[in-house]
């Protein structure tokens, strides 16, 4: 019984630490299909919705609201990210934008070491701390948040993008954005529109697991690789693969951290991804491709 | 309707187009025939607002769109069903079909739909496919979801960029038949870019040939089918070999 309960129990962490790395990739893959941009301060509207949030908290708001305003305030920030730093570059190359990026994510970490300083911040669990037994496994009640509310998500992501006539336009944006363009489907707009909503992704995946993990001002940084490694297993095109991807990372590391020593967990991460840019460069669940012309 | 005057286009240093003039009417087919890198896609994605032009003017119904951005274009009714279909290959028929209106889609949803059913009844085959990912039709199904795409615009002016490439000869024919029956039952005026230059000659009104850049032969497409020099060029027969037939 030890052993599955161990067994179980690790696999509900490599949930809870997927669900978080599948919001923030999914902003990877929406951002870099429709603009081609790889945004690398990804991870870092993660650390301000935690860390807004948290302050939200401290003030006496509820938190359902502190956690709906900071993903609006997260959400602006990424709209404004988008119109002030990428879009005056938006005809520079694809490396000049990438430093954009970089340079952004330093920006937004300083601010929030001026705001928020550079001790860790804790955020209190949606539901109390009553840990719940489950085949003798313990299984913290925010992991079932977190795996929930990113499941929601993506299942509402799923209902936009396949069900609406303005996601299929952004769709149509990532599967053929010169034909999409054709249609008078502006790419701009649509850059802007996704990297707000790939904001708002972030921060609600920060706001998640801040009262797991902790929130401080460098949290961003292993988030956003992480959600990275896993947006590039999935081949950076497709989203469903960058979400199993995701989970493949979390639980890859969580029995890492259980089995071997947690210190191996980030070296086993960036291994993977190492041997999938060798082996499978358009992503480990990449089709034989062939289109017809 | 569209004027095209003293167009010149460069993709860098390159001198793509060099002064191109000529002139489409109302409600005809106007072919533009040349062989590989003359240019033809360039002078498309210059109308279109893809590339920008160094100097000249586009005129289209007395307004001059040079260098406008290309969601605006649309707007004003040209499209272009470019090169290699580029349909959405992930998405469906339906889909890809209904995107081509994107421009009205929000103001005017329901002439949208009635349109949709219009463009079904000028494909009929489309009609048992529509939920089929675009992806996975064949080359000329493609083609059709291509111009049906471009008939949702509800476009004056559809610009065809090569919509024979990689067709069998058949199914070029029934293409060729579609713009035909296009310019009838829509009135579309249409500029149809073509390597297959007996095809394109055969339907349309007018046309004209480029070559490096420049227009170097202009008139009734009638008269161009019987032009010497373009027989011999063009269309592969030379004057020895047709003398001997």
């Amino acid at each position: 019984m030890e052993l599955t309960s161990q067994f179980i129990q690790l696999i509900f962490s490599g949930l809870t630490i997927g669900s978080i790395y599948a919001l923030i990739a999914i902003g990877f893959v929406i951002i870099y299909n429709i603009t081609g941009l790889l945004n690398l301060a990804q991870g870092d509207f993660a650390m301000l919705g935690a860390l807004t949030c948290i302050s939200f908290v401290n003030m006496g708001f509820p938190l359902i609201i502190a956690i709906a305003v900071s993903v609006v305030i997260v959400t602006i920030i990424g709209g404004l990210f988008e119109r002030l730093a990428i879009y005056p570059a938006r005809n520079s190359s694809t490396a000049t934008l990438l430093i954009i990026t970089i340079g952004a994510a330093f920006v937004f970490r300083g601010i929030s070491i001026l705001i928020w300083g550079t001790q860790p911040l804790a955020l209190r669990p949606f539901s109390g701390n009553q840990n719940i037994n489950f085949l003798d496994a313990t299984i913290q009640p925010q992991s079932l948040w977190a795996i929930g509310i990113s499941l929601l998500s993506l299942a509402v992501l799923y209902y936009f993008f396949n069900k609406t006539y303005l996601g299929k336009a952004v769709t149509a944006c990532v599967v053929n954005r010169f034909a999409a363009r054709l249609m008078g489907i502006s790419p701009q707009k649509m850059s802007f529109w996704a990297v707000s909503i790939s904001a708002g992704l972030g921060a609600l995946a920060g706001i998640v697991i801040a009262p797991i993990s902790g929130a401080s001002y460098d949290m961003g940084i292993m988030i956003g690789l992480k959600a990275f490694i896993a947006a590039v297993i999935g081949g950076l095109s497709n989203a469903p693969a960058a979400i199993a991807g995701a989970f493949l990372i979390g639980i890859l590391e969580s029995f890492t951290e259980g089995y071997l020593s947690s210190g191996y967990k980030d070296a086993i991460s960036f291994t993977l991804l190492l041997i999938v840019l060798f082996f499978m460069p358009n992503g480990l669940f990449s089709k034989v491709s062939g289109k017809r012309v | 309707m569209l004027v095209v005057d003293n167009l010149h286009t460069y993709h860098g240093y390159l001198h793509v187009l060099k002064g191109i003039h000529f002139e489409i009417k109302q409600g005809e087919i106007f072919a533009m025939v040349g062989s590989n890198g003359a240019g033809k896609s360039t002078l498309l994605g210059t109308i279109a607002g893809i590339y920008k032009p160094r100097s000249g003017t586009i005129v289209f119904e007395n307004e001059e769109i040079s260098y406008g951005k290309v969601e605006k274009i649309v707007e004003k009714g040209i499209c272009l069903v470019p090169e290699r279909r580029q349909i959405f290959d992930d998405l469906s028929v339906k889909d890809n079909l209904l995107l081509g209106s994107y421009h009205r889609y929000k103001n005017d949803k329901k002439s949208v739909m009635e349109d949709f059913e219009q463009v079904l009844d000028f494909f009929p085959k489309l009609k048992t496919m529509l939920d089929r990912p675009g992806g996975l039709l064949s080359g000329g199904e493609q083609q059709m979801v291509a111009i049906g795409r471009g008939l949702m615009a509800k476009p004056k002016l559809m610009m065809l960029d090569e919509p024979s490439l990689g067709l069998a000869p058949l199914i070029v024919k029934d293409i060729m038949n579609i713009l035909k029956q296009m310019k009838k039952t829509f009135g579309t005026t249409i500029l149809l870019i073509e390597q297959n230059v007996k095809a394109a000659l055969q339907i349309a009104d007018h046309a004209c040939v480029l070559d490096r850049g420049e227009i170097v032969i202009q008139g009734k497409a009638s008269d161009l089918l019987e032009d010497e020099k373009i027989k011999d060029t063009y269309l592969g027969i030379s004057k020895k070999e047709r003398l001997k037939l």
